[in-house]
């Protein structure tokens, strides 16, 4: 495998579980059982009404395109092979919001549109650490 | 109206000697130049300061190459816009009698800095990925690993929200609207790095950086200092020039990375406008010359918006037909705003140094006419913080 430079997740004690599951290809949120919130990013204590009483569900890994921005100029030398490339933000069913990179998709604003149904897909990084990435829901052909 | 507005004033402002691309000086001369000029403007001197403030560089270093030992210290950094919030504070503290003469102190070599890692406002290492800095940020974890790093990019992505919601073509005419009328002011400041017209299709031919963005929605990157003093205003009576008085201040912010913004079309200078105006008893009708932190054409355009110029999803209609430019009826950015003049990377400080000279009658060829209350709001971070300011000549 060729020299990785891009930045590389460090899991932390309230994301251990997060990355290990992705490791999995299995997309784990975190849930306030006071006020029902699903929030990423994970933390112990809710963000939304500050409870203690939080758990980890399953996402089904299927949401829609929230926003994005498509990059020509590299923000850094280890993405200039990359350009150009998406940065998106999904809303996951359940209404938390991630991060991402949205793959396997004409990079064009014409071809990419918010509000577009996507999915999540792994991309296997290290030994360690799999980054949930997504791309369009896939239409079976009839 | 609040019995503090008023209470203090600004009676010293100052840039550093040279601005732009500045390679033979260091942030800290940047800073030092600019806090002497502020200084001599208000007639004042070191000993005289008893409260320091700055962002992002330790007050400690600052006080120690500047030779100060302050009384009242406040390092609170929450980006470009946190000189604005250094006022607000130092209008507690010189109520409070904790200080009297409060030094705001800012220089930046964004453009020519020697240090190798770029670490940027937000603490994201730009130089090598390997000197980042503490993991537990979390854009470390969860933006950076995607590529999704940075103001311009981070500020695009909130853009295309708003493009989805408003309509892509309304929002880019005002976005032009914006580039363009602030390079036409940029050309009346002899200080501004940008000294050639713009016109639309110079904005719309620009290169992309990130979609949607054209190289001409994103600010300069330049090596300035800028320094503000303010005062009480029974103090400010007996100085050299009239003060300009705090009318009214604001802070809040929402998020620190992009990904957690709540609302991408939605700025915190939708309550700091309304606190701020409050405290100062003015309405819009009021203000005469506006000055919005314009990191990028979009955060222009959003503030007006946020601050209650304009409707939600109205400013392309606000901003056209040049109203912003020289000659219009809306005055917004006379210096050449972050986009043309200058951007050390926290451009904040240059807002209020404009408002104050601008108020002070001081702004030759770009002068607004009968320049009585200013509006100026501070941006800082990704679209996080915002300080707002509201300030006047009136005694």
């Amino acid at each position: 495998m060729a020299e990785y430079y891009k930045p590389i997740p460090v899991p932390q004690p309230e994301s251990e579980y997060y990355w290990k599951m992705a490791k999995d290809e299995e997309l784990w949120l975190r849930h306030c059982n006071s006020c029902e919130k699903i929030y990423f990013y994970p933390r112990d204590i809710c963000p939304g009404c500050y409870s203690r009483d939080t758990n980890w569900v399953r996402s089904t890994g299927k949401g829609i395109l929230h926003t994005f921005s498509i990059v020509y100029r590299a923000p850094h030398p280890a993405f200039k092979d990359d350009v150009p490339y998406v940065v998106a933000l999904v809303e996951l069913e359940g209404g938390a919001r991630i991060p991402t990179n949205l793959i396997e998709v004409e990079v064009t604003p014409e071809k990419i549109k918010v509000g577009m149904p996507v999915e999540v897909v792994f991309d296997r990084l290290t030994e360690d650490i799999t980054l949930p990435k997504f791309r369009p829901v896939q239409v079976s052909p009839l | 109206m609040s019995k503090i507005s008023g209470t203090v004033a600004i009676v010293g402002v100052g840039e550093s000697d040279e601005m732009g691309v500045v390679p033979g000086k260091s942030a800290l001369q940047h800073h030092a130049e600019a806090a002497y000029n502020a200084l001599e403007d208000a007639g004042l001197t070191k000993d005289d300061v008893d409260g320091l403030f700055t962002a992002r560089y330790s007050p400690l270093t600052t006080a120690e190459y500047m030779g100060i030992r302050p009384k009242y210290s406040d390092g609170t950094w929450i980006g470009g816009g946190s000189f604005e919030g250094h006022v607000f504070h130092a209008m507690a503290a010189i109520n409070a009698g904790f200080c009297e003469v409060a030094l705001i102190t800012h220089g930046q070599s964004g453009r020519s800095s020697r240090i190798p890692a770029l670490i940027d406002d937000q603490g994201f290492a730009h130089g090598t990925v390997s000197d980042s800095p503490d993991p537990n940020q979390p854009p470390l974890q969860y933006e950076q690993p995607y590529g999704l790093i940075g103001p311009p990019i981070s500020y695009a992505f909130a853009c295309t929200r708003y493009m989805h919601e408003f309509g892509e073509e309304r929002t880019r005419s005002a976005l032009a609207e914006i580039a363009v009328s602030t390079r036409k002011w940029a050309l009346k400041n002899e200080k501004a790095l940008m000294k050639k017209p713009m016109s639309f299709d110079d904005y719309h031919n620009s290169r992309w950086i990130a979609w949607p963005f054209h190289l001409l929605d994103c600010c300069l990157v330049t090596d300035a200092g800028g320094a503000v003093v303010v005062t009480s205003t029974d103090r400010a009576r007996d100085l050299k020039k009239s003060p300009i008085r705090v009318l009214g201040a604001a802070e809040s912010h929402y998020h620190g990375m992009i990904s957690q913004m709540p609302d991408y079309t939605t700025l915190a200078a939708k309550e700091t406008g309304k606190r701020a105006m409050n405290m100062a008893g003015v309405s819009h009708d009021d203000i005469d010359l506006t000055m919005v932190y314009d990191a990028f054409t979009y955060s222009a355009m959003l503030s007006l918006e946020d601050l209650g110029f304009c409707g939600k999803g109205e400013a392309p209609d606000f901003l056209q037909d040049q109203r912003t430019a020289p000659g219009g009826d809306f005055p917004l950015n006379t210096n050449g705003g972050g986009l043309s003049y200058t951007h050390t990377g926290m451009y904040g400080i240059f807002l209020m140094i404009e408002a104050v000279r601008q108020l002070r009658g001081e702004c030759g060829e770009r002068q607004v006419d009968n320049c009585q209350i200013s509006l100026v709001n501070g941006l800082g971070g990704i679209m996080s913080s915002a300080n707002t300011l509201v300030l006047g000549n009136h005694e």
